[in-house]
């Protein structure tokens, strides 16, 4: 399909866009994982926030009211022309839930990066997704110099459903990043239609 | 000498916008359209309008959408804030000159075929 010289008198048919939301603590290799997948180097956007969190850019009082800007990594994997993926890496836990919210509609699953030096780190993710009722799986990124725990230990401490997949990573791998994201799209799969993502509304 | 059609660039990326975003929208501060960061935007035209005023900016979305792109990657390359682009895009619709595809919440979960695309895709990588 070459949108460039194709005659467009009517609708051209638009792929459709698959959203992927990479989530955890600080530091624990979110932008690494979208960056060694995707096509390009993760691109950056903002959004946005007033102080009540809602509306953009609100021009009454705007001299009085502060803003902040919360910005999002992610990155661009063409499957085919019909179908592309887009992976985000979710802006910092407990005080942008709004922009969690947003990017939780029409997301397909979400991959929750866990580091076993700092597990605590991903609860807010795991906590966020079960309650948004998105399907997730946890991924433990393999840093050097972390004690090593079984993939049993890492989900006891989570607390994870059963059915919660968890495997072990590293980001910084292409394949290891990928094989992240088929488990998640298998995972997806497996869990069917009864489930349907919804805003938790903090 | 100058390019005729190159836009002027005087300050580097990290000089940061010089101006709010709601100057870059003709004063319009709130989009009338909700699109998740995923909506795909093509532009329905090879060119921006001679015969109509359209800012700097939305000239710049009909050039970069000649290929279906998302709504954060407009707003990457623009340099512009989400909310921002989404105001933009209010004038570009409501003159014909973007389609908009916006996965509604229903459309979150697709058919088999598109699960088994995306993982052969990934796999084929």
């Amino acid at each position: 399909m070459d949108y460039v010289n194709s005659e467009r008198t009517g609708q051209a048919t638009l792929p459709t866009a698959i959203k992927i939301l990479i989530a955890g603590g600080f530091g624990v290799g979110k932008t690494t994982l979208v960056g060694s997948v995707s096509e390009t180097k993760p691109l950056r956007t903002e959004e946005v926030l007033s102080e009540q969190g809602v509306g953009v850019d609100d021009l009454s009082g705007v001299e009085a009211k502060s803003t902040t800007t919360v910005a999002m990594d992610f990155g661009r994997i063409t499957i085919s022309d019909e179908l592309v993926l887009y992976l985000f890496g979710t802006p910092g836990q407990d005080r942008f839930w709004f922009v969690w919210d947003e990017l939780t509609i029409g997301a397909l699953g979400a991959v929750v990066l866990a580091d076993t030096r700092r597990l605590a780190d991903c609860f807010p993710s795991v906590d966020y997704f079960e309650r948004a009722r998105l399907p997730f799986i946890v991924a433990v990124n393999c840093f050097e110099n972390s004690r090593k725990y079984s993939l049993d230990e890492v989900r006891l401490a989570l607390d994870l459903d059963p059915d919660v997949p968890v495997l072990m990573c590293d980001a910084r791998k292409r394949q290891s990043s990928k094989d992240v994201l088929v488990a998640l799209i298998e995972h997806v799969k497996k869990q069917g239609l009864t489930r349907r993502p919804e805003p938790v509304g903090h | 000498m100058t390019m005729p059609d190159e836009e002027p660039v005087w300050l580097d990326d990290a000089a940061g916008p010089v101006v709010r975003p709601y100057a870059v929208t003709g004063g319009r501060a709130k989009p009338t359209n909700s699109f998740n960061v995923v909506a795909l935007i093509l532009s329905t035209r090879s060119a921006p309008p001679t015969e109509v005023g359209i800012a700097p900016e939305q000239a710049r979305i009909i050039h970069l959408c000649q290929r279906p792109l998302a709504l954060a990657e407009v707003a990457a390359h623009l340099s512009l804030p989400l909310g921002t682009v989404r105001v933009l895009l209010d004038g570009l619709l409501a003159q014909g000159f973007v389609q908009v595809n916006d996965p509604r919440p229903a459309a979150t979960l697709p058919d088999d075929s598109v699960f088994e695309a995306l993982i052969n895709g990934l796999r084929q990588l």
